[in-house]
This record gives C-alpha cells, structure tokens and sequence, in this order.
C-alpha cells in the first residue's frame, strides 16, 4: 500500500522511543521488542496488515511511559544513573568482556604506578627519613610515576600507532633525562619550579594519547580539556574518601593499640594518591556518557561568585585607596586567581552550546573576566616596580611569565566575548581561541622545565 | 467483566508464578497462557508483566537467561525457582483461604439471601454502636 511505511522502520522508531526513558534499559527494550514482534506476528496470521497489527501490538503494550514509570519503580536504582563496574547482568556479554578487560588494565596501571613510587626505596632513596636529596628526587620524579602509566592507558584504549607512541615515550624519557641529569640545588627555587611545572608539562604527553595521537583536531582538544576538569573532580573525590580511609584506620588500629601510622603515611597515602590518578581517568572515561558532567555545573555556580569577589575586592580598593602591598607570595596567589578564572571561562565554554544565542550568562562571564584583568593588572604594575627595585629571581620571572600567559588569554576572550555579545563572531569563535591557545601553557612549562635550571644556576 | 485493577495486579504474582510452574516460558506465551485460562477476561495492559516478571526476578522466585526464539531473535526465558516454588505454595494457601471465606458467606447468601442480607445490615450496626 502506498504511504505505509515498512514495518522495520515503524518498529525501529519505537525502538528509538522507548530507548529515550531512562528506567528502561537495552535488554528490556530488547525483550519487549520481542514481545511486540510476536503480537505482531500472530495478528499478522489472522489476517492484519502490518500496519494495523503493528498500532494493535503497540497499543496492547500499553503506554510506553506509564510502562517506563513501571520500570523506574521496579528499577529504581536505575534513576540514579549507573556507573557500575559490572554492568547489568547478561546484557551485551562482549561489551562486558571489554569493560572487564579495561578494568583489568585500569587496575594493574594503577597498581604499577603505585609500586613505581616504591621503587627508589629499594635503591636507599627513602622518602619520609629526612633525607634533602631523597625529597629533592621525589619532588622532581613525582610527576613521572604516575603520568606514563596514564598515557599507557589512554595509548592502549585509543590502540595508538607506533608514531604517537614514540612521540609520547619520547617526551617522558626527555624529561626524565632532563630532571634527574640537572644538578639541582636540593633547596633551591629552579627544584620548586620543576615540581610545579613538569606535571603541567608532561600533562600533554598525556593528552596526546588521550586524544589518540588527533592533536590537531579541535574538538579533541576540547575533550581533553573537559577531561582534565571531571579528572580533577573525580581526583578530589577520591582524595576525600581516601582520607577519611586513612583516619579511620588509624583510629581503629589505635583502639587496639598498633601503630599504624607508618603503614598509611608511607603505603596508603602515597600509593593510593598515585593509582587513583589513573583510576579516575578511568571513571571520567567510563561515566562520559553516563551523567551530566560536574565541572560545568560548578562554573555555572562559581562564576557569578567569582565575580563579585573581584568586584566586591576592587571596590574596597577604590573605597579605602590602599594599594596591593607586595609581599613574597603575593605574585603567585594572583597567578592562582587567573588560572581559576580561566579555568571557569574554559568549562563553561566547553559546556555550552555553541549555537544558543549571547545571553545574561555571556555577559556575566565579560565581567568575570573583565574584573580579572583589571585586579591582575594592578597587580602586575606592583610587581614589575618591586623587581625593578630588587632584580630578578628564578620565582619571579617563572610567575610573571604564567602572569603573562593567563591575561593572554583572558584579554583575547574578552575582546572576543566583547565581539560575541554584540553579535559580530560566532560563539566557535571563542573555543577556537581556547583550544588555539592550550599548547601555549604547555610551551610555557617546558620552557621552565628545560632552560630556567641551567638560565638560574640550578639554584 | 471489568476485573478491577488491584484485584488484577494482586493476582498477577501467583499467575505467572503459577504457570511458570507449568514450564519454562517468555513474556508473550505467559500473556497467552493468561488470555486462555481466562477465557479473555484478566485482560493486562501488555507491558506491564515485564516489571512483574523482574519484580518476580529480583526477589529470587524466577530466573531468567537469554535464549533465542523460533525465528532466531533473542528472546528472554523465565524459570521458576525452587524459592518461586515456595512462593507459589504460600500464595496458593493465602488465595485459597480468602477464596473459601467468600466462598462461605457467598453460600449462605444464595441459601437465604434476604434473610442474610438482613443479617449482614444488623451485624454492621451493631459493630458501628460498640
């Protein structure tokens, strides 16, 4: 008959329909579908065409969301979305092979970078004995116990080639190289810069496997960058829990009257902090298109906050006309506070979408960054007069160029934002210049990494 | 006959565990199974025996494995359990014994029914004084 349409098409858009609701999942899907063909089947043999038999199918099934609100009753665990490690039962037995494996893999990466942390003790280099040169070595190393086994894991989920791969080891080898080879002072500023900068530095090797060796690509970048933000999420979750893992053991054995304190400061703490860089890379992988993601939703809280903090913090400035006395970490917490404005003018780029028209939250998110910029330049004039008074030091030039690097980039998205709201750009315009932007931060650390040692004397 | 809807989803349980106690069965041979034991009339909405039958799967009384059907799609079989057993056992004594209490008041109300209707009404006011 004309105008119908084939009943495989009718039966995937309920498929489709009733994939949508939440409490009903892929094999009751499958199971009523089953049901569905076998009404269909029977009222076909009684002489329905396959239209009128599928509607009567359909319609015997009853309401497909009175039936999915059935299912969440029954269910009703499944509201609260499911990460779960072993998956529901039966479902899909190669995708739960796989997700086994992956698990496998997640924890073994974890437990190697674990006992990578180990390792040294076993050549007299011990953490917690006091020794300068020991921490000296860890300081410099942290990063490199836990990253590579990271990228591994990406390198493996993305089955990388041998190219990026090659590039990827290359990377950590060379900073291995690098930080081990360099003869650092062990209470120097150039040992404290390596500690801060190399894991920034070698956060792109990591991201380069995360993307699957496609660094060129946008929207992978973007990916990489959301990832960081539910990692660093996720991280502090676990962290929190961690804690309170580490208190109780040590309140509980304490009861009993064992000293366990050295078994969780050296054990626990420090191994547990490092496998769980890669277990949470693991959740953020595995829950991506599971639930709402958190950094988004916490910028949509911070940012109006942020927000007057700064302009609360400026007007108290104008009010009492005192000036931002300089002292010794001053420059640093203004670095922290652009990192965290930039950080909140990223994710909330990275959740919005790029089609919706400018709206209150754009301009919101001007005044943020508008108010940054003027409090940080304020700063950074007190700074440039106070090394001009004192000279230079490792420290100063390292925070002063990252001043430099973060009000880059906030005063290219104000102007660009400027140009948004008044409908001039298009909103890609603006992650265009975020993701154009990231490899700058990594340029930045590596070159703290190699050349402030040897430019500062190692000191 | 409109059965109304508690007394339909009451019964739902020891139904399916009853005829699943007939056999190993899917979702759409046990609806059949119902529209023929009742000659039509404990008429379900479809897709509400799939949250009973989970339900069922939950609590342990039922267990389900995939298995394919006669045209070779994936079709979900459901067995009872040695506890759906049980269950059945403990429901069957339950329905039998509120079927027999209606049953004997039913009886007397067809052997005298005006007589026990006035009784009925005089018991009632006499419960709604005390």
């Amino acid at each position: 008959m004309n105008g119908e349409a084939p009943l495989e098409a009718l039966v995937a858009l309920w498929r489709d329909y009733l994939k949508r609701h939440r409490s009903v999942h892929s094999p009751d899907v499958e199971e009523l579908e089953d049901h569905l063909r076998a009404e269909i089947a029977t009222l076909t043999a009684a002489g329905l065409s396959e239209n009128e038999a599928f509607l009567v199918a359909v319609k015997r099934l009853g309401n497909l969301d009175e039936l999915s609100r059935e299912f969440a009753r029954e269910h009703s665990e499944r509201l609260w979305k499911q990460l779960v490690v072993g998956g529901d039962g039966e479902e899909e037995s190669e995708a739960e092979t796989s997700r086994r494996k992956e698990l496998l893999v997640v924890l073994g990466l974890a437990s190697l970078a674990a006992l990578a942390f180990k390792i040294p003790e076993l050549f007299g280099v011990h953490l917690f004995a006091r020794d300068l040169a020991a921490q000296a070595f860890y300081a410099r190393n942290l990063s490199l116990f836990v990253f590579p086994f990271l990228a591994a894991y990406f390198v493996w989920k993305r089955a990388m080639g041998s190219g990026g791969i090659g590039a990827i080891a290359a990377a950590f080898a060379g900073a291995a190289l690098l930080v081990n080879l360099y003869p650092f002072h062990p209470d120097g500023q150039t040992l404290l810069l390596t500690f801060v900068h190399l894991p920034i530095a070698l956060w792109m090797a990591v991201g380069i496997a995360y993307v699957g060796g496609e660094w060129r690509s946008r929207a992978r970048r973007m990916d990489f960058l959301r990832f960081s933000g539910e990692l660093f999420i996720y991280y502090t979750l676990i962290a929190l829990g961690g804690g309170l893992l580490s208190a109780f053991s040590l309140v509980m054995f304490q009861a009993i009257g064992v000293n366990v304190m050295p078994f969780v400061s050296r054990w626990l703490l420090p191994c547990g902090a490092l496998g769980a860089v890669i277990v949470g890379a693991w959740l953020v992988e595995a829950k991506q298109s599971v639930i709402e993601n958190m950094a988004p939703v916490l910028t949509r809280l911070f940012t109006p906050l942020f927000t007057l903090v700064l302009l609360a913090f400026l007007a108290t400035m104008g009010w009492t006309r005192t000036w931002i006395s300089i002292e010794r970490n001053v420059l640093i917490g203004f670095d922290l506070l652009l990192a965290v404005v930039v950080g909140l003018v990223l994710y909330t780029i990275s959740a919005r979408d790029p089609e919706a028209p400018a709206g209150a939250f754009d301009a919101l998110q001007l005044l943020l960054v508008l108010a940054a910029l003027v409090v940080d330049s304020l700063a950074l004039a007190a700074i440039v007069a106070r090394i001009s008074d004192f000279g230079f030091s490792a420290n100063k030039v390292a925070a002063l160029g990252e001043n430099i690097v973060l009000l880059g980039n906030l005063l290219g998205a104000a102007l660009l934002y400027v140009r948004f709201l008044r409908g001039k750009v298009a909103f890609t315009i603006l992650e265009r210049w975020q993701t154009t932007y990231l490899p700058v931060y990594f340029a930045w650390a590596w070159l703290v990494v190699a050349l402030f040692p040897p430019l500062f004397g190692f000191r | 006959m409109n059965v109304g809807k508690d007394l339909v989803a009451a019964s739902a349980t020891p139904l399916v565990l009853a005829i699943l106690a007939e056999g190993d069965t899917y979702g759409y041979a046990i609806l059949k199974r119902v529209a023929e034991l009742s000659g039509g009339e404990l008429a379900w909405t479809d897709g509400m025996l799939y949250p009973v039958l989970h339900r069922l799967e939950r609590l342990g009384y039922v267990e389900a494995r995939w298995g394919s059907s006669e045209s070779g799609r994936r079709r979900r079989y459901y067995r009872l359990t040695k506890a759906g057993r049980a269950e059945l056992a403990a429901q069957r004594k339950q329905w039998e014994m509120v079927n027999d209490t209606l049953r004997g008041i039913w009886e007397g109300f067809l052997a005298t029914p005006r007589q026990s209707l006035g009784l009925a009404t005089g018991s009632v006011s006499r419960g709604g004084s005390s």
